[in-house]
């Protein structure tokens, strides 16, 4: 690996619970890469704001309210709007699999359950960033296929 | 890369930020970028390191501050350094989790902050940011603030990156004869003591005067501040912002730029890690080592 890859682990919403995320960022950070942790409590404009100033090449999104159907589309929209197209988002938390197919929709890549496996979310790491065409606003339908 | 220069320098934050990963990441250097360009009006000072030991609030503080010059109407920018891992080469950059003048719609458009990893660069600032602080004032951001890794007594590396040196102490941070020991609050400009709402700050302020006091007229000032309460701060805000040079660290600042490039160039050999882990496993000694790295550059 030439540079680490810039990723932000965000919390969008009115949700405390956030040691899935930390999990996630230190994952992220024993793999090489260089993670920028939000905090809690985070507006979309926030997030955005941060993933544009902190150059990140990914972004993911940790939820466990239940607001992720609003949320995490929103996010998704500002980050186009903002001319972030090629940022590659992904998520986790409680999201039910019945959610899931619209957050594929907007663009969101990976969509992580509890019990997930931090080896598995690396290797989407590297799928993903081998891609040329991954990014929220770009044209992959693709998404990750998660064993949880 | 040209037209994102030129975006950057006509206030396109995005890429401001990719710009500077540009810098960051040695594709782009600071010389080609600014070459041609008009020389900007320096202020008093243009960049200044805040540095002190981890957990005395410099985060808190910093933001504190940038709020109160970003009200008043100035630019201003922050590269905030946490370290990378010795091990994996990862970070966790969490300076941004403490810092609310970034999410104030009211001034961030004045507010710019952007996390750094130390990487391979041993002390509290990798050099780099040097340049990263030059392209930020060359976009019309007035001051930048490098806040260091959390250090303690003898990290001087941030004298090469900045042109003033604040030191943030806590309360009680040990006795009186903490006061008097040699290194880094000798090199500073002005020394804040955060957590002043806490008790031991007063004291340790005092300490610190009294030390202070056996070195003559050019002593730093020492204030107390509570970057959470609020105390203080707008005093330390505009103290800050017309603090003059101690004189101090002319000297230190050269040694450390010396040192600091130095280290660089061993690390930017490209042989680097291949030495290293010839190191580890005992193929190659300390002196072969260092005969390889120096000796490879001129070829």
């Amino acid at each position: 690996m030439d540079q680490p890859l810039r990723i932000v682990v965000a919390k969008p919403g009115l949700d405390g619970h956030d040691r899935g995320a930390k999990v996630v960022a230190r994952a992220l950070r024993d793999a090489g890469h260089e993670v920028i942790y939000t905090g809690l409590r985070r507006t979309s404009q926030q997030i955005v704001d941060t993933v544009r100033d902190e150059d990140a090449r990914f972004l993911g999104l940790s939820s466990l309210s239940g607001a992720h159907a609003h949320l995490f589309p929103q996010v998704c929209e500002k980050l186009r709007e903002a001319g972030l197209d090629d940022v590659i988002v992904f998520g986790g938390g409680i999201i039910p699999d019945d959610d899931r197919p619209a957050l594929y929709e907007v663009g969101i890549r990976a969509v992580f359950g509890p019990g997930t496996p931090t080896t598995e979310i690396l290797e989407f790491i590297e799928t993903a960033s081998a891609m040329e065409n991954a990014g929220v606003g770009q044209s992959s339908e693709w998404h990750w296929n998660p064993s949880a | 890369m040209a037209d994102e220069v030129e975006a950057a320098f006509r206030g396109d934050r995005r890429a401001l930020a990719r710009v500077l990963s540009d810098i960051e990441n040695g594709t782009l250097s600071i010389k080609n970028i600014l070459d041609g360009q008009p020389s900007i009006e320096k202020n008093q000072w243009s960049s200044m390191a805040i540095t002190g030991a981890p957990g005395v609030g410099k985060s808190v503080l910093v933001d504190a501050i940038m709020t109160y010059w970003a009200t008043e109407g100035i630019r201003v920018a922050l590269l905030a350094v946490d370290p990378s891992s010795p091990r994996s080469g990862g970070a966790l950059l969490g300076d941004r989790v403490r810092m609310t003048s970034v999410d104030n719609p009211d001034i961030n458009d004045r507010v710019y902050v952007r996390s750094i990893a130390t990487r391979s660069s041993s002390g509290s600032v990798p050099l780099i940011v040097e340049d990263m602080a030059t392209f930020l004032l060359a976009c019309g951001w007035e001051r930048v603030l490098i806040e260091t890794v959390g250090s303690g007594q003898a990290e001087l590396r941030c004298a090469a990156v900045a042109d003033r040196i604040v030191v943030v102490e806590g309360p009680a941070r040990g006795d009186g004869i903490q006061a008097e020991k040699a290194g880094l609050l000798e090199l500073a400009d002005i020394v804040l003591v955060n957590k002043a709402d806490l008790e031991g700050a007063d004291r340790h302020a005092g300490e610190l005067r009294e030390s202070y006091a056996l070195d003559g007229d050019d002593a730093p000032e020492v204030m107390l501040t509570s970057g959470l309460r609020g105390d203080g701060v707008p005093e330390a805000s505009v103290a800050l912002l017309h603090l003059n040079s101690s004189g101090r660290a002319t000297r230190a600042r050269m040694r450390e730029r010396l040192l600091g490039q130095h280290e660089r160039r061993l690390i930017l050999n490209p042989s680097y890690n291949a030495v290293l882990d010839a190191l580890c496993e005992g193929t190659l000694d300390i002196h072969e080592a260092l005969t390889q790295l120096q000796g490879d550059e001129h070829e």
